[in-house]
């Protein structure tokens, strides 16, 4: 399995594409190193910069609803993956995105607005979240405390992150 | 049962988890952007093998000549493996255009199939009666693999759309009206059925345009029910499966989603009243009528990719152009999405009518639509478009696309600004 948690880059922004996560003039790459330097290059959201050190130094995303809506490309995870982050907190997703960050073995974890607003409440502060998969549960540490948070996951999707991915699970049993 | 039960009914191969459907995929669809990295992985695993090379069916489409060394790399990677893999539907430069215009149209899909394909606008053939979605790379790589491909069952929402079609609109406008409703997140999890008269009385081409923004509100594919439309379009291929047309027709019934089955939301439109319709921002559910944005400036007018590149979208376009010249302040572009398109509208004067306009006609690809390949803006300018996503930067860095109908972009294109097409003369072009 991956490692899950660490410190938190916050996207305070509903149906983020994955044009934006990743531009399509990169996807005639076919190494998940060349995608590196890429990460977020288009994507616009008050306050953010894709060179800035929070995004190096970023082992999770919290955002808002609709994350990874668009193109199918899982070069999306990938470039995540590739940066060191494995997690991605958001209230929805698009469909394909978050089949595609499961079939990589990562995390895209759904909360509801409320938790996602609660975990917004430490943004700027120096965030860190500690996953607790086989719990499902995650806490979040900053400047302005703690607070600790349950999710589901459905068991199709906890299986292929233990198995390490689709193509392991399927097979394995196909 | 809807239409898309009765295909994860009679395609399920296990349930792994409850709400979990794993189903035997008839057509695994490549191109050459997601599929080298699948092929990689396999050749990685020694796993270099196909699950059945007579349903798996490859294009080059997206940059197509090659534009550079990459992209020269990935297209022989996917050339060299369905050569290694024996695989009989691999269409290359000559023969190749927009992977959702020349697989219809070679006659690929069937009502009732599941297809997946690593392109969100897969949903394109659920135009056909069938089950079809965008998948990522690690699908595609199942899918070719072994078959098969994992879902959640999907909800469906229902749209009737009814009345009568004024002039100057077309299919485009209801799907953006639609997703203007829907919203780009209305139909996460769903398929979207496409039912009513209008429907109905819409061409393969025009349901295939419905179709291919459906996962623009967030769609899993969108679907029509195999009719008359169907059968007259599959005839060249299914004439020896049955007797007739009708019987086809009658066979195709059984996908059709039953009377009083469950859907998780029907919504009722009129297009009797309804304008052309445009996008304004980086969304697709954007939408605005045409007569809120003319007299906007563009520098670039494209009419072309899996939304908008066929025939009748020529016709359509053609039939504003003929005898008139677009603006010298517009670059015209235009991209017939497959081989035989372009030669149907050479056949029938519509490239003539294109160049006379000073439209530059490109060969079959993608092109533009992504900002890959040709046709990129530079920061600040403005493209009015006939394709799928105007996201921030999709056609280039800084640019911004208008999504509209080829009615709308033809007459954009000869006033140099957005334009309403009910205020022009149309001519029959063809």
């Amino acid at each position: 399995m991956k490692k899950f948690g660490g410190k938190v880059l916050f996207l305070d922004r509903s149906d983020i594409n994955t044009d934006e996560i990743i531009p399509a003039k990169y996807l005639t790459e076919i190494s998940k190193e060349a995608l590196k330097p890429h990460i977020l290059e288009d994507l616009k959201v008050e306050g953010f910069d894709p060179a800035s050190g929070e995004v190096r130094e970023a082992r999770v995303i919290v955002t808002r609803s609709n994350f990874g809506c668009g193109s199918s490309r899982e070069h999306a995870p990938w470039v995540f993956e590739i940066n060191d982050i494995n997690v991605v907190i958001a209230s929805s997703f698009a469909r394909i995105f978050r089949q595609n960050m499961f079939n990589c073995g990562m995390l895209a974890i759904e909360l509801t607005e409320d938790a996602i607003d609660s975990l917004f409440r430490h943004k700027g502060s120096g965030a860190a979240i500690d996953i607790d998969f086989e719990g499902d549960a995650l806490m979040i540490t900053s400047d302005k405390g703690k607070d600790s948070l349950t999710y589901k996951m459905a068991g199709f999707d906890k299986a292929l992150v233990k198995a390490g991915g689709w193509v392991e699970f399927a097979d394995a049993k196909y | 049962m809807t239409l898309a039960e009765k295909i994860f009914k009679t395609h399920l191969k296990d349930e792994p988890f409850p709400g979990t459907k794993v189903l035997g995929i008839d057509v695994v669809m490549c191109h050459e952007i997601t599929t080298p990295v699948a092929i990689n992985d396999l050749v990685a695993r020694g796993k270099d093998r196909v699950f059945d090379p007579s349903k798996i069916k490859v294009v080059i489409d997206h940059v197509t000549p090659a534009k550079d060394t990459k992209t020269a790399r990935q297209g022989k990677i996917l050339r060299d493996w369905a050569r290694r893999q024996n695989i009989p539907d691999f269409f290359d430069i000559g023969r190749n255009g927009v992977c959702h215009a020349i697989f219809p149209e070679k006659g690929f899909i069937r009502p009732g199939y599941t297809v997946i394909m690593g392109d969100s606008h897969t949903c394109t053939h659920g135009a056909f009666g069938a089950f079809a979605a965008g998948v990522g790379t690690t699908d595609l790589e199942v899918g070719i693999l072994k078959g098969v491909c994992a879902f959640r069952e999907p909800k469906t929402i229902r749209i009737n759309i009814n009345g009568r079609m004024p002039a100057g609109v077309y299919a485009k406008d209801v799907i953006l009206r639609v997703i203007k409703e829907l919203t780009v997140k209305g139909a996460t999890d769903c398929v979207i059925e496409f039912c009513g008269d209008v429907v109905k009385g819409m061409s393969m081409e025009s349901r295939m345009t419905l179709c291919n923004m459906a996962i623009e509100a967030g769609g899993t594919s969108g679907v029509c029910m195999p009719d008359e439309v169907t059968a007259d379009y599959l005839w060249p291929f299914i004439s020896n499966d049955y007797e007739d047309k009708e019987a086809a027709v009658e066979d195709f019934r059984k996908w059709w989603s039953d009377e009083g089955c469950d859907y998780a939301r029907v919504i009722d439109m009129d297009v009797s009243a309804m304008e052309p319709q445009i996008t304004d921002g980086y969304k697709p559910d954007e939408v605005r009528d045409v007569s809120e944005m003319t007299g906007r400036r563009v520098d670039q007018v494209y009419i072309g990719s899996c939304t908008n590149g066929r025939l009748e979208d020529l016709r359509v376009a053609a039939s504003y152009l003929k005898g008139r010249q677009i603006s010298p302040e517009v670059r015209g572009i235009v991209s017939p999405a497959t081989p035989k398109i372009f030669r149907d509208a050479d056949e029938e004067g519509l490239i003539r009518i294109f160049m006379d306009a000073g439209f530059c006609v490109t060969n079959p690809t993608c092109g533009a639509c992504l900002g890959m390949s040709n046709g990129v803006l530079a920061p600040g300018e403005v493209c009015a478009s006939t394709t799928n996503r105007n996201f921030n930067g999709r056609m280039g860095k800084g640019g911004m696309v208008h999504l509209m109908s080829p009615a709308v972009a033809a007459v954009t294109a000869i006033e140099g600004k957005i334009s309403d097409p009910r205020k022009f003369r149309r001519e029959e072009a063809a």
